[in-house]
Order: structure tokens, then C-alpha cells, then sequence
């Protein structure tokens, strides 16, 4: 699970700190820190932080990239032409 | 599962979307791309070796040991179902055959390419001097590792070479871990291109008040190593002689568009030029229906502002992105007029700057007080607000930006309750154009 916060649109109201004070916290006068990969049991907290948010500029969700099994593409390969372009 | 493309401008499920450049514009326009409901293949081809992550933290929290780099991933939606070529830089684009060649050999046929190679940091110029061990740049997560290991390890006294936001933000690091750090810039204040001499002053205030050694107007003359090639003092153009065991070189980006040389593109220093719309434009200056820009590698012109616009900030990759994913979906039908916008948090302080202050002509503080370290300033050309930077008092930007995007004189007329008695309008050296 990875957390993203816009943090140009974040104006630093705090709510998610309340919502989820393990993963958000206000540092300075009006700095926001956050743990970008939280543990899965913090879930239901950041989730509400998320909802939380008056500016709506907090993201969740897997990690991108390629999926963790195989490093492979999720459909298959695409085939090469007969001028060997993959289409 | 060829893609033959349907008729310019017509969307065709089974399309092949390829987007070179696998950081935050291109996770995001992939991701603008299934939002839109997008069915077709896309391939995201990245040079790095890692998944795309954020950039922004490593010369922040990563440097200073606080997060790791692995935790800098970034998330992504669920149904993205992405192929990716990571590791896999591109090193030609046909556009006759609308073809991208790798740096392995592969030929990758596209409908539709989003070029998002975005940029590299500037190498220090004297090769021999760049090699020393010990004298590195901060863009990579690669980068943050090396010279998070090299902070940790205490350094005797580390050199930062610019004092750009990038230079900024390590010197603030290395006054975190207590470390001792010289700065060297060779124009009159830290944050002075992007903020104005003004300002720039005042950032040069807190960073002396941090235990920065500043130095501006000053230059390096040469860095020198040992027999081993570690990097071992700096000699500077004010006489001293420093001794020195990491210099960090932050002297701006470069562009990554040298693998675009002979596609038939306009392209210069300041990046792959576009129309509003993300399409690239040609040398003749024709759109490219199929073939787009966004993010720190693309130039592009703003309704207010003059020539072509270039950014490096993370809410413009995020934003172009999806006005790219939207006209490759649908034609040219929205354009990017967003606003610039960007924050930085160095020495405990939050700096979030709107619009354009580089190019201003005159500054006036409007809110709040420098002094207590929480003020609005904003920045001014031609009698016309074209900027804001706020200093510790995020919330009231927004207010700001819809003052330059409706093009209210200078200085605009709040009366502001907190606003400073009387407001002074101060002159600024007027900026090179573009």
C-alpha cells in the first residue's frame, strides 16, 4: 500500500493527522510529513484520512510498476510484425 | 492485436499507447488514460530501472534518513494493467513508421506516443573533477541512496555547488544532521531565479540563521582530490580553500531530448515544444495528432504569459499528463492553462509559490510579516499580478491565483487584515524573457 499526498494542493489543514496520526504528522509550523508506505493495518485510518481531507489530496493504492510476482507485463507480450515492430 | 490508428482524431479500442519516460507524468497519464475509459495497450518505457517513484522526498526525507527509498513508490490504480520496459531507454522515434527504437534493439510500434523523458540533472563541466568520488548530483532515487550514505557517514564539511530550491533543500538537510555545509552560489541570493533578488535575500537570511555558510556571488574554482580520487577540498573564487569530503552539484537540469534528434520535432534547451493541447509540434510548426509532450521535457505556450512556458514541478507533470491522456481520447479539446504552482520545505519553512515571480518586475509584501518567518508576497509585471509566494501561510494562495488567472493590476487591493502598514512596492531587476 503507497500514500501519495498532492502537496500542492495540500494546505496544511491537519485533518488527516487527526484521522491518521501513525502515517501523517505536521512538523514545523506548517511542514506535512507522511509515511509514503504504511503498514496494511493502518488501512481504515487512512481511508479516513483520505475522506478527511478538505482538499482532497491524498492518494492510495498498490505500488506501481510491474506486479511483485514476475516482473512481467499483466497481458501478454505483444507479437512482432514481419518487419519485427512489436504492435 | 495490431493497431492500425483509425482516422486522425478518432479513438479506437485495441490502440497501442506507448508513453517514454516511466516517472510521474507518465504513471499518470496511464492512469488518465483507464480513467477516460481507455481499453487499448499501454506501455510505459522507463529508463531507470525502478517503477516510478517520488522524486520530490529524496532531497528531503530520503537524504536525511528518514524514509527510505523503497518507501518512495508511488501508488497507482488498481485496473492500470500497464506493460513496462523498465531499465529500457528510448534512443530514436520514427515518425513515418511510427516506430520507438530502444537502447536494447527493440523496435516498439505505437498509434499514439506520449513523450514524458523528462530531464537529467547538470553534470558538473570539468569531467575529471565530476568522477572524484565524493561529487554527486541528487535527481535519482540512485542518486538520494549514494549521498544519504555519504551524509551518514559524517562528512567533515559538505560543498553545495547552486543554491536553487534543489541546493536549498540538501543544505537544510545537512543543518538537520548537524553536518557543517558551504554553499556556493554565483549569483546574489539563494532561490533569486525563481523568487527574485527580494526574496532570495530573505531565504539567504534564514539560511545563514541555520548555520548555512552562504556564499553567493562566488564561484567554485576547482574541486581536488587525492591520490585515490576522493574528493578532498574546494577552492573557491573568494580565496579560500575548503576542505571538503562531498560536494553536491545542483545546478539546474537538462532536458532530455537528445534521442529526438532528427525526428522532425522542434526541440531546444528548454524542451520538446507543444501546442495547449500536448501535441508536439513539428519544425514546421505543425501539431502532431499523434504524437504528444507533457511534463518537465516539454515547453508549451500560456495564455498568460509570454513565449513558451517550461517547468520542472510536480503538480505540472501531474496536470499536462492528463490534459495529454485527454487529447489522445478525445482530439484537442481541453487545454492546459493551469497555472504554475510549486512548494518546497526547507529549515522547518513552507514555501508554496503560484504563477510565474521569476519573470516579475516588482514585489510587495501583502500578508503577514518576513519577520515572523509567515507572509504572502506577491510579484508583479507590467502593473499586472503574474505571482505569489507564500511563506508558511499555505492557505491563503488560492486566493492568489485566482487573482493572476484574472489578470488583476499590481499591486492588487485586498485589505487584508493582516496586511503590513503601509504596503511597499519594491523594484526588481527585470528577468531575461523566456
Amino acid at each position: 500500500m503507497r500514500v501519495m499526498v498532492d502537496l500542492a494542493r495540500c494546505q496544511s489543514y491537519g485533518q488527516c493527522v487527526f484521522a491518521a496520526p501513525e502515517i501523517f504528522e505536521i512538523s514545523g509550523r506548517e511542514v506535512l510529513e507522511y509515511d509514503s508506505a504504511p503498514s496494511d493495518e493502518w488501512r481504515l485510518h487512512l481511508e479516513r484520512a483520505r475522506a478527511a481531507c478538505p482538499v482532497q489530496a491524498i492518494t492510495i493504492g498498490p505500488a506501481a510498476g510491474p506486479g511483485k510476482d514476475d516482473g512481467q507485463p499483466s497481458t501478454v507480450r505483444p507479437a512482432a510484425d514481419s518487419m519485427g515492430v512489436l504492435r | 492485436m495490431s493497431g492500425h490508428p483509425g482516422n486522425r482524431g478518432e479513438h479506437v479500442v485495441g490502440e497501442h499507447v506507448v508513453i517514454v519516460g516511466a516517472s510521474l507524468t507518465g504513471l499518470h497519464a496511464a492512469e488518465a488514460l483507464r480513467g477516460g475509459g481507455f481499453a487499448g495497450r499501454v506501455t510505459l518505457v522507463g529508463a531507470e530501472p525502478h517503477p516510478p517513484y517520488d522524486r520530490p522526498s529524496l532531497s528531503k526525507r530520503v537524504l536525511a534518513g528518514r524514509m527510505s527509498a523503497d518507501s518512495t513508490g508511488l501508488p497507482q490504480r488498481q485496473d492500470l494493467d500497464a506493460h513496462w520496459r523498465l531499465g529500457n531507454a528510448a534512443v530514436a522515434l520514427d515518425r513515418d513508421t511510427k516506430t520507438l527504437t530502444l537502447d536494447d534493439g527493440t523496435a516498439l510500434g505505437f498509434d499514439k506516443l506520449l513523450i514524458a523523458t523528462g530531464t537529467r540533472a547538470r553534470r558538473w563541466p570539468d569531467t575529471a573533477e565530476a568522477a572524484l568520488t565524493g561529487v554527486l548530483s541528487i535527481r535519482t532515487r540512485d542518486d538520494a541512496l549514494e549521498l544519504q550514505a555519504r551524509l551518514a557517514a559524517r562528512p567533515r564539511r559538505v560543498l553545495v555547488i547552486g543554491a536553487g530550491f534543489v541546493g536549498s533543500e540538501v543544505a537544510s538537510v545537512c543543518r538537520e544532521l548537524d553536518l557543517d555545509v558551504t554553499v556556493v552560489e554565483r549569483s546574489a541570493a539563494p532561490l533569486a531565479g525563481a523568487l527574485g533578488q527580494w526574496a532570495g535575500a530573505a531565504a539567504g537570511r534564514l539560511q545563514r540563521g541555520h548555520g548555512v555558510d552562504l556564499r553567493t556571488e562566488t564561484s567554485v574554482l576547482a574541486l581536488e582530490g587525492d591520490a585515490d580520487g576522493r574528493l578532498r577540498r574546494v577552492r573557491l573564487s573568494d580565496g579560500d580553500v575548503l576542505d571538503v569530503d562531498v560536494a553536491v552539484v545542483a545546478l539546474g537540469a537538462v532536458r532530455n531530448v537528445e534521442w529526438l534528434a532528427g525526428s522532425g520535432l522542434a526541440i531546444d534547451a528548454r524542451g520538446v515544444q507543444c501546442d495547449p493541447f500536448c501535441r508536439a509540434v513539428d519544425t514546421d510548426g505543425r501539431p502532431c495528432d499523434d504524437i504528444l509532450v507533457a511534463g518537465d521535457v516539454a515547453c508549451w505556450p500560456h495564455p498568460l504569459y509570454e513565449g513558451l512556458l517550461a517547468v520542472e514541478h510536480w503538480d505540472n507533470a501531474v496536470r499536462q499528463a492528463r490534459v495529454a491522456a485527454t487529447t489522445i481520447l478525445h482530439g484537442a479539446v481541453r487545454a492546459h492553462t493551469a497555472l504554475p504552482t510549486f512548494w518546497s520545505n526547507q529549515f522547518g519553512v513552507n514555501i508554496k509559490v503560484v504563477g510565474v515571480p521569476g519573470r516579475a518586475d516588482q514585489v510587495a509584501v501583502l500578508q503577514g510579516s518576513v519577520e515572523r518567518a509567515a507572509f504572502v508576497a506577491a510579484y508583479g509585471r507590467g502593473g499586472r499580478i503574474i505571482g505569489a509566494l507564500a511563506v508558511n501561510t499555505p492557505r491563503a494562495l488560492d486566493a492568489y491565483a485566482e487573482m493572476i488567472s484574472s489578470r488583476m493590476s499590481f499591486p492588487p487591493d485586498l485589505n487584508a487584515a493582516d496586511a503590513p502598514d503601509p504596503i511597499r512596492v519594491l523594484d526588481l531587476a527585470v528577468p531575461a524573457a523566456g
